[in-house]
This record gives structure tokens, C-alpha cells and sequence, in this order.
């Protein structure tokens, strides 16, 4: 559980840090008064939206950390463990979700300019790759099974089935709502209109890009080293 | 979905907090109103009456536990099996689908907007879909009942391998319902738990800092907080159990000899399943106990008209049980074989959260020492809950401790402390709750006599249901065993004690239906509640409507001055200052800043 427990600690930190701005030291009950007295303790002036966001994502982290932890519990707890060939599609993958978050950061900058024409070839091409993300991850899973490596026959392959799905599901999730506001940024001249769906979306994306290059660098082994490494100071 | 502005152009600058009434989403039909409603309250009603619902089936099923321990072999028709289903259902219901829903989904929709001063929740639509996922899962829940095999039987944590393996009672239909129900939940809980969360960091009133806040909203916030973080963890385990269960993997199944065949599984490991539950279920138990610290917090203030004692240190303490209860799942494991130092690790830990807790009830203590005690019917089961909480925390302390858990473990003392701790203290909090606030939901108030009737024959037989129990634990009763027949060890006399705690179980669960008589009487019969009754500080006593109307604040949205416990304050007009009372000073000047 130490992935999981890191990845809360981090949490922790920027809770505490926030906290510590909140005047806790205080005492309530002398302070009687306006609010103008309090300088920085108002309600935060961050969209609701982003804020709400910001908070899914970390529910979303949470989630992903307890399956990493998962994973490499299972893997050290067991000697059936037959490391699954990674098809090189995952490459190509890769390449196209790198390639979509960066045209979300392309959208995420066209709105600041308030170019509507550019802000719609950004958001396109940010959709029509992720979809070709999730097309390529389904590929993927054709090769494998085709190979043979099916989902119940050993736990690695079965780890890289269900790891890839819940991925590809918020992929899917956050294609929907890219979706609408492409359709939004279709039906309107005004970028203002879009600006805060743009960058709920960038952020997504980003989220997504860095969530799947942790489970690619897990899936790939590259880290195997470093958790090596790690051990001692863990257990 | 309503258009409040989110930030979208220029509007994205106004905290939903000042969002001006007629942005509202309103309501057009009745069915829009009280159905698919998208208002807080509504909601939390909707929340808290389907969480009763489950919760009085719940009851039925400790009944019928308790008569074939009180009466083994008197009712035929509870087998062995069945007895494992009913204790089954009737944990994972009391503590996930009633106190969990309870707590956050009925009191936190209903008293987040009002006490901190909102007009609504910040994603009302979200929090609409919230409900009616958690009703799907009751109801997928509900129907396992009604499928071949029954529901799960593998105990209330589920731990494979028995879940899933032949010969498990509810192995067919049950285990994979089960597990479909608390997938549900915890999405419909993610969304509603997303609003709990902004609406208190971002859409508080004008004056409203966190230190301003009630103990009962800190609770509720910090609590979800939690949940928001501990779910994916059953959430994971959810996932990987059904994929063992209906795909054959092997996440959790060792290799088995079942029925004389060798089964598919190869190398899972069960104890890997438990790092994910108690992962999860021990952050449970606080996501209960937090917002009942708040709320009992609240209700001694307001009946012993006292400000609340060591506020800043309650908030801390809230805080720091949040973060400390994270790093405790494992001392559910001790019995499981880990590593001594891991053991001794998560012993100081569990020991260590004792801190803040008695820091709790010392300040609750403090708060009514010299107050000006109104035994009310809500005081009566504040107080109900501390000497409950104290009792069950103090045989925490034994159970913390590996070298006393190992030989208790199994035992009915383990059921007896978690019954006194996480089943009476949280319901009294409940009982407690729902007697103060009633006549803000309502207007009316309850009846005074059938309340304290209740109050007593709940409280004083909770005692002689559960304090009994140690002893059967301490004599080496085992728990979840249908019928311990003539085991030498255990004298006649355990008999007798089971036969009397089932009795005291039949007439504390009769007793409830008088409290459901009384809310339902009450509603039409009850006597005017006025706006706040109490007496009471906090905002949502201080609404233009009782009960409010939607959008909670008329047309102006309140100002918040002061913090949340000033009682009995010296000089003042009368022994209570609402939290939007101007300064003096201000008054004059027509109460704004």
C-alpha cells in the first residue's frame, strides 16, 4: 500500500498547506466583526467547476494509486507471475494521446487569444486522437488475446486488461464532455463562452496524459529498478 | 441542469455564494419539485427516508439473528446459512447504506447549504443523480434477496476466498449483486460527496471563514473528505472480486481443491483483498464518527446554552482523527500474520488516535460542566452518545493492542465494541439529530413524552443488549457462529444472558417504531415549531421561511459576524447571538460592512 499511502501524503500536504492558510491558529470566539478584517479567509473565488474538478481528479488519483499498489503487491506475492509482452501498438497509442493533450493545450491557449477558428482545430484534433487512443487501446487488446494472452491466464495480463480499461473509460468519459463542448464552441463566436469547458477539458487531458505514462512506465517495467531500489526504505 | 454561472465569462467571478436567487434552478412540476427534485433538502429527505427504509430491514434481520442465538433451534427456519446472510445484510446496510447515507447524503445535503449560509448546493444536478444512484443500489442490494441462493453470506467484509466459492451461501447471485450495489454506491456517493465538499469550500456566506463554521459542518466536511479518498479503495477491491468471481481471474483466489477438483485459480492472494478493505473500512468508521462528533458537538452547545468548549481544538482534533485514521487499516489484520513490527506500528497508531478522541469528549465534558442544562430530548441523547462513545472507545483501547486482539478476536467482545462504538454512539447522534432539526424540516415540533419515552427504553436497552455481550467475549463466545451448541467452555449461564439480550433486542427494536410513529404523527399534529425554537446560533435557524423555501435565503443572502457558539455571552440582551447579528456598532449603520 505504499504507492497509495505516498500518494495521500501528497494529498496531505497540499491540504495542510491550504489549511495553514486558513488562519486555524485563530481564536473565533474574539473575533467579532465583518469579514474585511479577515483578509484571505473568504470562499475561494476559483470556479466551482474547477474546483470540482480539481477534487474528482484527486478521487481519480486515489484510485489509480490503489491500483498500482494492488499490482505490485500481487506481483511480489506471487510466482505465477508471466510478464505480458507489450504490443507495439501502445507506441503509436502513446504518441496520439500525447498528441491530444497537447492540442488541448493548443485550445487552452486559443481561447486566452480568443480565436475562435484555431480553437476549433484544436478541439477536433484533440477528440479525433483520443479517439484514436481508445481505437489503438483496443487494438491492443486484439493482439494479446490473438497471442493467446487472455485475460484470465495469468495475473500480469489480467493487471494490463483492467488497468487499460479504467483508463480508457475515463478517456471516454472526458471524450463526452469534449465532445459537447466542441459542440458548443460550433454553435457560438464568442470564446468567452467556452473559455471555462476548454480548460476543465486541458486539465483532464493532462491528468489522463500523466496517469498513462505512470501505468506505461509500470506496464513496460521501466520502473522495476526503481522499485528495487525503493524496497528496503518501503518495507 | 441549471445555468448558475461557473465561471463562464464575466459572471465566473461571482462565488456561487452571492449567486442571485433568480439564478436558481427552479422547479416546474410537482414531479420536478419532490421527485426529481434538485434541491438540497428534498434530496436529503429522499436520502434520509430510503436510508430508514433499508435500515428497518436491517433491524429485522439483527432480530432474527438474535432469536436463534437466544432460542437456538426454537425457529426452524433459520438455518445455518441463513444466519450467515442475515449477518451479512445486516452489517454491510448498517454501515454503509444507512449510516453512511445517513450522515452525508441526508444530514450533509440537508445542513451544508443552510449552516454555512449557501443557497444550494454547487452541482445540484450532480447531487440530484447522487440520490437516485444510491436508491439503484439499495435496490440491486434489496433484490438479492429474491434470487436463487439468497444474498452473500460471506460476512459483512466479504473476504475471499468464501466469498466466491462453492458452498458460501449467496455464492450463485448474491456475492456478484453485492458487489454491483457497492460499485453504485460509491459512484452516486462520489458525486454527492463532490458537493458536499465545494459547496462548503467555495459557496460560504459573506463573514463565513472555516473558523466560523459549526462543528456539525466541519464534521461533514472533513468526513467526506475522507470518503472521497477511501472508496476507490473498495471501489478496486469491488472490481477485482467481481472479475474473480465472474471472469476466473486470480487477483484474490488461491489455488483450491474445491469439491475434490482442482479450481482455475492460481496464486491470488486474500490478504491483499483485506489491505484493500480495511483500506477502506477502517476510514469507515470515522466517516461515521466525524459528522456525529459535529452534530453531538452542536446539539450540547445549544441545550447547555454554552459556547462549545476548546472550538479550535475540536477543529484540530477533527482534522487530525482524519488524517491519522488512515494509517490504522491494518490492526483489522492482526490475526491474519503479518510482520511484528508492522503490528507494532499499526497498534501505536491506533493507539495514538485516542489522543484526539478524548480530546473530544473532554471538551464535550468541559462544554457541559456548569451549563445550564436543558435535559431536552435531543440533550438526553447527546449525552446518551458521550457515555456510549467513552464505553465503546475504552474496549478500543484493549482491542488495539495485538497481544490482547489475538485471543479476543472472533469473540463477542469484538462485536460488542463496535456495536457500542460505530452501531449506539452514531444512533444516538442520529436520534439526537433528527429530534433538533425535525422542526426546521417539518415546522412542527415532536412529542415531547413519546421522545423521552423512546430515548430511555433505546438507551438504557442498547446497555443491556450490548454490555452483556463483553462478558460473553471475555468467556470466549465466538461471533458469527449460528449455534455454539454444547461447547464445554461456555457455561449454561451464556445461555441464559442470550436468551435475555434477544429479549432486550425485541423491545429496543419496538421501541423505534415508536419514534416513526411519533415523526409521522407530528408532522400534522405536532405543535408550531416557529423559526428556531432552540434558541439556537447557527444560520439555519435564522431563515426568513420555516421550513425554507427553495433557494433557502429569500432575497437576500445572510452576513455572517460572529462564530457559530455565542451563548449566554455576558451583557447581551438575551442568551443567544445568531451568527448574522451585527456587531453593535454595525447595527446602526444598517448591518452591512
Amino acid at each position: 500500500m505504499s504507492v497509495t499511502l505516498i500518494f495521500l501524503a501528497g494529498l496531505a500536504v497540499i491540504v495542510g498547506w491550504w489549511l495553514s492558510h486558513q488562519r486555524l491558529m485563530s481564536k473565533p470566539w474574539l473575533e467579532e466583526g465583518a469579514i474585511a478584517d479577515m483578509p484571505h479567509t473568504e470562499a475561494s473565488q476559483v470556479p466551482a467547476a474547477k474546483l470540482g474538478l480539481g477534487i474528482f481528479l484527486a478521487v481519480v488519483g486515489a484510485l489509480f494509486a490503489m491500483l498500482i499498489s494492488a499490482y505490485l503487491m500481487r506481483r511480489d506475492l506471487s510466482t505465477d507471475w508471466r510478464a505480458v509482452p507489450m504490443p507495439p501498438v501502445l507506441w503509436v497509442n502513446t504518441g496520439l494521446i500525447v498528441l491530444s493533450s497537447v492540442a488541448l493545450h493548443w485550445a487552452h491557449l486559443a481561447v486566452r487569444h480568443g480565436d475562435m477558428k484555431e480553437l476549433r482545430q484544436a478541439l477536433l484534433t484533440g477528440g479525433v486522437s483520443a479517439l484514436g487512443f481508445l481505437v489503438g487501446q483496443v487494438l491492443a487488446w486484439r493482439q494479446l488475446s490473438g497471442a493467446g494472452y487472455w485475460l484470465a491466464t495469468n495475473p500480469a495480463n489480467t493487471f494490463f486488461y483492467l488497468l487499460t480499461a479504467l483508463h480508457g473509460l475515463h478517456v471516454a468519459g472526458g471524450l463526452a464532455a469534449l465532445g459537447s463542448t466542441t459542440l458548443k464552441a460550433w454553435r457560438t463566436a464568442d470564446t468567452g463562452r467556452v473559455r471555462l469547458s476548454v480548460d476543465l477539458c486541458a486539465i483532464y487531458w493532462h491528468f489522463l496524459l500523466v496517469v498513462w505514462l505512470v501505468l506505461l512506465a509500470l506496464l513496460m517495467r521501466w520502473v522495476d529498478d526503481f522499485i528495487e531500489m525503493c524496497r528496503p526504505l518501503l518495507s | 441542469m441549471t445555468d448558475i454561472p461557473m465561471g463562464d465569462g464575466p459572471a465566473g467571478a461571482v462565488p456561487a455564494a452571492e449567486v442571485p436567487e433568480v439564478d436558481l434552478y427552479h422547479p416546474h412540476s410537482w414531479i420536478t419539485k419532490y421527485v426529481f427534485s434538485q434541491d438540497a433538502k428534498v434530496i436529503a429527505i429522499q436520502y434520509s427516508l430510503t436510508a430508514l427504509a433499508i435500515g428497518m430491514v436491517a433491524l429485522v434481520l439483527s432480530w432474527l439473528m438474535r432469536l436463534q442465538l437466544g432460542f437456538p433451534g426454537l425457529f426452524s427456519f433459520i438455518d445455518a446459512n441463513m444466519y450467515l446472510q442475515f449477518i451479512t445484510m445486516h452489517g454491510m446496510i448498517m454501515v454503509v447504506y444507512l449510516l453512511t447515507a445517513l450522515f452525508l447524503g441526508g444530514f450533509g445535503n440537508y445542513l451544508i447549504p443552510l449552516m454555512v449560509g449557501a443557497r444550494d448546493m454547487v452541482f445540484p444536478y450532480a447531487n440530484m443523480l447522487s440520490y437516485w444512484i444510491y436508491l439503484l443500489a439499495v435496490l440491486v442490494l434489496a433484490a438479492s434477496f429474491f434470487v436463487p441462493g439468497g444474498p452473500t453470506g460471506a460476512g459483512w467484509t466479504l473476504y475471499p476466498p468464501q466469498a466466491i466459492t462453492a458452498g458460501t451461501p449467496g455464492q450463485e447471485w448474491g456475492i456478484v449483486l453485492m458487489l454491483v450495489s457497492l460499485i453504485l454506491f460509491i459512484i452516486g456517493f462520489t458525486m454527492g460527496g463532490l458537493n458536499y465538499v465545494v459547496t462548503v469550500l467555495q459557496a460560504r456566506a459573506r463573514g463565513m471563514t472555516l473558523m466560523r463554521m459549526p462543528l456539525t459542518v466541519w464534521g461533514i466536511f472533513t468526513a467526506t473528505v475522507m470518503a472521497l479518498l477511501a472508496f476507490p479503495a473498495l471501489f478496486v477491491a469491488s472490481v477485482m472480486l467481481l472479475f474473480d468471481r465472474l471472469l476466473g481471474t486470480s487477483f484474490f483466489m488461491p489455488s483450491l481443491i474445491s469439491m475434490g477438483e482442482r479450481m482455475a485459480h492460481r496464486g491470488g492472494s486474500p490478504i491483499l483483498f483485506q489491505h484493500l478493505f480495511w483500506f477502506f473500512g477502517h476510514p469507515e468508521v470515522y466517516i461515521v464518527a466525524l459528522p456525529a462528533f459535529g452534530m453531538v458537538s452542536d446539539l450540547i452547545s445549544t441545550h447547555a446554552r454554552k459556547n462549545i468548549f476548546g472550538y479550535r481544538m475540536m477543529v484540530w482534533a477533527i482534522v487530525g482523527i482524519g488524517a491519522l485514521s488512515f494509517v490504522v487499516w491494518a490492526h483489522h489484520m492482526y490475526v491474519s500474520g503479518m510482520h511484528p513490527y508492522f503490528g507494532f506500528f499499526f497498534a501505536t497508531t491506533t493507539l495514538i488516535i485516542a489522543v484526539p478522541t478524548a480530546i473530544k469528549v473532554y471538551n464535550w465534558v468541559l462544554t457541559l460542566w456548569r451549563g445550564d442544562i436543558h435535559l431536552t430530548v435531543p440533550m438526553l441523547f447527546a449525552l446518551g452518545f458521550i457515555v456510549t462513545f467513552v464505553n465503546g472507545g475504552l474496549t478500543g483501547l484493549f482491542l488495539g493492542n495485538v497481544v490482547v486482539d489475538v485471543p479476543l478476536s472472533d469473540t463477542m467482545f469484538v462485536v460488542a465494541h463496535f456495536h457500542m462504538v460505530m452501531g449506539v454512539a452514531p444512533i444516538m447522534v442520529v436520534f439526537g439529530a433528527i429530534y433538533h432539526w425535525y422542526p426546521k424540516i417539518t415546522g412542527r415540533m415532536f412529542n415531547d413524552w413519546l421522545g423521552k419515552f423512546h430515548f430511555w427504553v433505546t438507551f438504557l436497552g442498547a446497555y443491556a443488549i450490548f454490555f452483556p455481550m463483553h462478558y460473553l467475549g471475555l468467556i470466549g463466545m465466538p461471533r458469527r457462529y449460528h449455534d455454539i451448541g454444547q461447547l464445554s467452555f461456555v457455561p449454561d449461564s451464556a445461555h441464559t444472558l442470550n436468551a435475555f439480550i434477544s429479549v432486550m433486542a425485541l423491545i429496543v427494536g419496538f421501541a423505534q417504531l415508536v419514534f416513526l410513529f411519533n415523526m409521522v404523527w407530528s408532522l400534522r399534529k405536532g405543535k408550531e415549531a416557529g423559526s428556531n425554537p432552540w434558541r439556537a446560533t447557527t444560520l439555519e435557524w435564522q431563515t426568513p421561511e420555516t421550513p425554507p423555501g427553495h433557494g433557502n435565503w429569500g432575497k437576500e443572502l445572510p452576513v455572517v459576524y460572529r462564530w457559530a457558539y455565542d451563548y449566554s455571552v455576558p451583557g447581551a440582551p438575551e442568551d443567544f447571538i445568531p451568527q448574522n447579528t451585527p456587531p453593535l456598532g454595525l447595527a446602526a449603520e444598517g448591518g452591512h460592512p
